[in-house]
């Protein structure tokens, strides 16, 4: 006996009998017919389960809902035969009142696309606001602590140094080192066609030292200690850890936030130190090797192409990126609330905002210095 | 094929048989041994002392965990030796209700719902929002939290929406960690009805971990409690009279005599 229902009509009354499984899987392939019902000119229903051998929540709905359909045409609508557990069932979901499902959230349309743009400016224009604001929170910290230099916490600044900085040292190394290669070649191979390839050394000096060595690191760092600042703090907070602080007097900012500003202020420009020395040394290589120069014509040439400032143009944006970097981390981790979802997406708002504060320096910086002739 | 129904089976057959089993981690061994047979339609309370292994015992039967030693039989299949198909043809017949619902935090209460189905079967869109309706009805939240997501759910109400969707698919047997756990005393007594409730109109077979003596004293048929890495199960009363330290400082302290179970 296959399962689902069949339908007669006697003695003016309209008869649905069930029969088999009346469950989520069988009921799905008799729904449509289920819907269509046509009780005719009858005045009286029966529903007829005393062949329904099993039952669910989804078969005892699908009875009730035939139930209340037939009932609203006016007919009288009796069960008959449900074994006792089935009729408590049907029972149960009837007074449920399952209602009809809400409307999804509204997407799409180009009012919702109007309305998401002007969120997220609004959004950013907050975000801005807060930002400062917490600059300004960090500047008293840093204030209090420039005052009683014996509250700065030695023991977090160094082990903060060490994670961001000293252990960062392999791939800033390796990258830098591939960057300087890859100047080399393309500068050699740009310049030939002028006969002016002994620039190439210019071009490699000029674009590791002021731009790319710092640049470079400042972007990495905020990708690899940016995003675990705000991961270790966020994860503080959910914990509930940044409010026992809070309540045993202790100040987070100065706790958390400071040793870790200081820690990347002082590591970044030395990450970009060695960054600079190792791109020279990878680009100075593939020059000497494609220039056929040895090491002391490369050095008198570097010498003679570029001045000391060079160097020094880079290397002083390092501090101003640390600060952003360690700033934007540690803010988006205070932001972290509740739910440990929040800290992954505000992880990746901290590495995307960091190297977007990181290039709005560098701009700035680029603008001053050309200013004043540098 | 989907595996039968309990209907189609002997109702000598219990719906959990666990012998044998020996759980360890590293050096520490959590059971030795343990023996426990849930029947159909019951409601059992597993209760033990905090690291005894209760939520040990529910990962290891429903297949979180591997053990090391002993056999467990769900619904007369032997989880160990079925293949992938047959262990995900099983898995329709069983929902587990995580601690704080385990909801997926990236969709709504009615697609939460609706994952176990979609996995399952292919419903057709009205009948599967029908459904969801109903879900979301018998657990008792009102239609708009369909809608939400979980996070804008309190606690209680993350509960029911795991609760819909451990049931999304009618199981026979239902597995609740700690379902009372962080819901006040009002709460929990709503929660605990609301089981009570569905087991009977369902024919739901209960397994419940919990610390909840209020939960035990009123849902639970019958009660393990883990002690000395096994567990010995009972009825309320006849635990009360039991000679084991651990079970009569359980069900004679002070807090068990606050909750009306230890005069």
């Amino acid at each position: 006996m296959s399962d689902g229902f069949e339908t007669e009509r006697a003695d003016s009354a309209f008869v649905l009998t069930a029969r088999g499984r009346w469950e989520i899987e069988t009921v799905a392939r008799f729904d449509a017919a289920l819907r269509e019902l046509d009780p005719g000119p009858c005045r009286k229903a029966r529903l007829d389960l005393a062949k329904v051998e099993a039952l669910d929540s989804t078969g005892a709905w699908a009875i009730h809902r035939t139930r209340e359909a037939l009932r609203a045409r006016g007919l009288a609508v009796e069960i008959l035969g449900a074994k006792a557990a089935h009729s408590a069932l049907i029972e149960r979901v009837a007074a449920a009142h399952p209602s009809e499902e809400p409307a999804p959230p509204p997407h799409g349309g180009f009012r919702a696309l109007v309305e998401r743009v002007g969120a997220s400016t609004i959004w950013m224009v907050d975000e801005a606001k807060s930002v400062v604001a917490f600059l300004g929170l960090v500047t008293i910290a840093i204030g209090r602590s420039a005052l009683r230099p014996k509250r700065i916490r030695m023991t977090s600044v160094v082990a903060n140094m060490e994670r961001s900085g000293l252990n960062a040292l392999p791939i800033v190394g390796l990258l830098s080192f591939l960057i300087g290669v890859v100047l080399a070649y393309q500068g050699v191979d740009q310049l030939t066609r002028f006969g002016a390839e002994i620039f190439s050394i210019n071009l490699l000096a000029v674009s590791m030292l002021r731009e790319i060595g710092v640049l470079m690191t400042a972007i990495l760092i905020a990708g690899r200690s940016g995003s675990a600042f705000t991961a270790q703090i966020g994860t503080m907070k959910v914990n509930q850890e940044i409010d026992a602080m809070s309540t045993l007097g202790l100040d987070p900012i100065e706790v958390l936030v400071l040793p870790r500003i200081f820690a990347l202020v002082i590591t970044l420009p030395l990450l970009a130190f060695y960054a600079d020395m190792v791109g020279m040394l990878g680009g100075g290589i593939a020059l000497m090797l494609l220039l056929d120069m040895s090491p002391a014509q490369f050095l008198i040439q570097l010498n003679a192409a570029i001045p000391l400032w060079t160097f020094w143009v880079g290397i002083i944006k390092a501090p101003f990126f640390a600060f952003a970097i360690a700033l934007i981390g540690c803010y988006e981790g205070l932001r972290v609330s509740g739910s440990a979802e929040s800290v992954g997406r505000l992880t990746t708002q901290s590495v995307v905002e960091a190297i977007f504060l990181v290039l709005v320096l560098d701009a700035s910086f680029s603008i001053l210095f050309s200013s004043i002739g540098i | 094929m989907k595996p039968s129904t309990p209907s189609d089976q002997g109702a000598t057959n219990p719906a959990i048989r666990v012998r044998g089993l020996v759980n360890k981690f590293g050096e520490t061994v959590i059971h030795d041994g343990l023996d426990l047979d849930v029947q159909r339609g019951e409601v059992i309370g597993v209760v033990g002392a905090s690291g005894s292994g209760k939520s040990v015992l529910l990962r290891t039967i429903v297949g979180l965990n591997r053990q090391a030693e002993g056999s467990i039989e769900v619904l007369g299949r032997e989880v160990g030796r079925l293949n992938e198909g047959e262990r995900e043809a099983l898995r329709r017949h069983w929902g587990v209700l995580f601690q704080d619902g385990a909801l997926f935090s990236s969709m709504t209460v009615a697609q939460n719902i609706q994952v176990p189905i979609k996995q399952f079967l292919d419903l057709q869109p009205h009948l599967l929002a029908e459904v969801t309706a109903l879900k979301v009805a018998l657990v008792g939240l009102p239609p708009d939290a369909a809608g939400k997501y979980p996070s804008e759910l309190s606690g209680g109400m993350r509960k029911r929406a795991g609760l819909a969707r451990a049931l999304a698919l009618d199981p026979d047997i239902l597995f609740l960690d700690e379902p009372t756990a962080g819901l006040d005393p009002i709460g929990a007594a709503a929660f605990d009805s609301l089981i009570r409730n569905l087991q009977q109109a369902l024919g739901l077979t209960v397994f419940m971990v919990t610390h909840d003596l209020d939960s035990l004293a009123a849902i639970c048929d019958r009660i393990a409690v883990l002690v000395d890495k096994k567990v010995i199960v009972g009825t309320l009363s006849s635990l009360l009279r039991h000679e084991h330290p651990w079970i009569r400082e359980y069900f004679h302290g002070p807090r068990a005599r606050a909750a009306g179970t230890g005069a």
